[in-house]
């Protein structure tokens, strides 16, 4: 089995870390794993996205086609990412940056209040740390306690005093997802096309 | 370092009340290739920064400083090359690392190498060309790699990792290659390969040291030894040749490697390396779901190519399927080794593109249906390449006559001279619509010519 997680938004977003700190918990769970970024002028302002695959058997193809999971954190990304997600996959939308929907009615849609809760956790740039822990929370991809313990491993050892943000906001996430406050249902799905512009 | 025991796979992902240490790291491609290049005792780095593999560079720069070793960036790889020339005479264990550009302008150096035999290990990180291309990743530097770069008879030793835990044993064994072959041996990995993370156990080899009974090392107390490719009597130079090619030949027959997977009830064959090859294994899975029986043939060694090997299991077989990260290159040695046995198709992608599991699925569905290759999308829509005057070769032919009115002196006509633009259309550039003629007025004389002559 093996499932792909995209996570795709500005440079400067930490999109990469995202992918990073999940790749880590996946591979400390005992998981196959692989973190792909997109390189290049991209990562200077413009769009970043990177993919993690996770499996139980060595991974095949570094390239996915149709990804399980999106996170994305603003328009352009949406509208890239949004029509690739597998039917029946999940789609987790910063709706701080990310206004219009989807317009996909075959997806696990969740729209995450990114900003208001990593300002609330104490560093507003935390949007990456809050929409991993509603990842976490939506899939179970892998046991929250591997993405704390990878949080250790990647900021603990560099900058302990950011550890203890990066812990809150994750649990926010979490927190967000779980409650159902995170979500936003009631937004009218697009009928007209299915492909955001 | 030390080595630690492999892990125990445990499949399941509910382990959050285990606390055992890690016993992989995430590593980044090009930081576990080059970290593994320190592990084998590379005693001297030179490079120049390129994308995909500034990684490599870095960690170099980073940690051979640290084991008291040689790294040195130089001011172009034409200095970096000639740099490990140098290093590689004096018996170091020399890595230099580029990606495509570069190693076009390391050319001449490995030609000097490979006369002068010296050893050394060369990492090319494909990436999109020609020209400077793309970033992406790309395999399209194998001719480069396996037929050309430098001038003059020679050939060198290329592999071709298809992961990361591959590529890090594969740097001691290139290092194996070189010395004990006293030749430069290539590496190709490719953009992902070097950007991408995955768990690495940390397993690290150092081959034992050869003596090196030719080095420069100083002749205090011994005869001087020389290290050149400089022969000019064309008989010496000719003996030299033979030499090489002894050795060349010893290569290709103790050096091929490849590897097989689920070849044994395969109707149809995915031949790929490298990151095509991860992407054909994902294929191979979902085709066999969709009740296709295919397998895998992955060549290791690029030179020496595995083409018995790949013979023995196209006999086997109805088709092939190549599929690589370029326009279609090692395919070309593909249809060497089975000598037209069985169809070969073709899948592939450029400029940085990767081809999907779906296209790729999508491609031997095709070979399955048709059981020849002409497939026709993309790159692969264009006639196979024409067998030059193969009409004329049929032995039930007479060869045609020169058609009347041209040179008599000439069976081509008078106009053979002229490029091939001059007289054939030139496909306009699907991006760049309306400006490709507008260069005639900075282009050569040639092409000024060949703009004014095109109504003829």
């Amino acid at each position: 089995m093996e499932r792909s997680i995209v996570f795709a938004g500005f440079g400067g977003q930490g999109i990469l870390f995202a992918g990073h700190v999940l790749a880590e918990a996946a591979m400390n769970a005992g998981a196959e794993v692989i973190w792909i970024p997109s390189y290049g002028p991209e990562m200077r302002g413009g769009t970043a996205s990177c993919t993690v695959i996770v499996g139980d058997e060595p991974i095949g193809s570094p390239i996915v086609d149709h990804p399980d999971v999106a996170v994305v954190f603003n328009p352009p990304s949406l509208a890239k990412f949004g029509p690739m997600v597998a039917p029946g996959g999940v789609l987790i939308v910063n709706d701080s940056l990310v206004e219009a929907p989807s317009g996909r009615d075959d997806l696990d849609e969740i729209r995450v209040r990114c900003t208001p809760l990593a300002r609330e956790a104490g560093d507003d740039r935390l949007i990456n740390v809050v929409a991993l822990g509603a990842l976490v929370a939506r899939t179970g991809i892998v046991p929250p306690d591997r993405i704390r313990e990878a949080l250790h491993a990647i900021v603990g050892k560099k900058r302990p005093e950011a550890l203890v943000v990066d812990l809150r906001a994750f649990d926010l996430g979490m927190a967000a997802v779980a409650s159902g406050t995170g979500q936003l249902t009631d937004r009218p799905a697009v009928e007209e096309s299915a492909t955001p512009v | 370092m030390t080595t630690v025991p492999p892990p125990v796979e445990d499949p399941s992902f509910s382990l959050a009340g285990t606390r055992e240490p890690p016993r992989r790291v995430l590593m980044k491609g090009n930081e576990a290739i080059a970290e593994a290049a320190i592990q084998a005792g590379c005693d001297a780095y030179f490079g120049y920064p390129i994308t995909p593999q500034a990684e490599l560079l870095e960690w170099m720069a980073k940690r051979m400083p640290e084991e008291g070793r040689a790294f040195v960036q130089a001011e172009s790889e034409l200095g970096a090359i000639n740099m490990a020339l140098g290093a590689g005479a004096a018996g170091a264990r020399v890595l230099v690392s580029s990606s495509g550009p570069g190693v076009s302008l390391m050319a001449e150096a490995m030609s000097y190498m490979a006369g002068s035999e010296v050893p050394m290990v060369l990492i090319n990180v494909m990436r999109g060309g020609p020209g400077l291309g793309s970033i992406g990743p790309s395999q399209s530097d194998y001719f480069q790699a396996v037929k050309g770069h430098g001038h003059g008879d020679y050939r060198v030793p290329v592999l071709a990792p298809s992961s990361l835990g591959e590529a890090m044993e594969m740097v001691a064994t290139a290092f194996e290659l070189a010395e004990h072959y006293r030749t430069p041996v290539i590496i190709l990995a490719d953009g992902i390969m070097g950007q991408a993370m995955e768990p690495v156990e940390q397993h690290y080899r150092t081959p034992p040291r050869q003596t090196a009974s030719w080095a420069l090392t100083g002749a205090d107390g011994r005869e001087p030894r020389v290290v050149r490719s400089l022969h000019l009597a064309p008989e010496e130079l000719e003996e030299h040749n033979a030499h090489l090619q002894e050795k060349f030949r010893a290569i290709a027959e103790h050096e091929v490697r490849w590897a097989g997977e689920r070849l044994d009830d395969a109707d149809l064959v995915i031949v790929a390396y490298g990151t095509a090859a991860r992407v054909a294994r994902t294929a191979i899975a979902r085709a066999r779901a969709a009740g296709l029986r295919v397998g895998l043939f992955r060549p290791i060694s690029l030179w020496p190519f595995p083409s018995a090997e790949l013979a023995g299991v196209a006999d086997r077989t109805r088709g092939l399927l190549v599929v690589e990260l370029s326009a279609g290159q090692m395919v070309e040695d593909v249809r060497l080794a089975v000598a037209g046995k069985v169809p070969v198709a073709f899948e592939g992608r450029t400029g940085g593109m990767v081809p999907s599991p779906d296209e790729v699925v999508e491609a031997l569905r095709e070979l399955d249906a048709t059981g020849s290759s002409r497939r026709a999308r993309r790159v692969r829509r264009r006639p196979p390449i024409p067998v030059s005057g193969a009409d004329h070769m049929h032995p039930h032919e007479p060869m045609a006559e020169p058609e009347t009115g041209h040179d008599a002196l000439s069976i081509f006509g008078d106009d053979a001279w002229m490029p091939h633009w001059y007289t054939v259309p030139v496909p306009t550039h699907p991006t760049r619509n309306g400006r490709g003629r507008g260069h005639g007025r900075n282009g050569s004389a040639e092409r000024r010519r060949g703009d004014e002559g095109g109504t003829r």
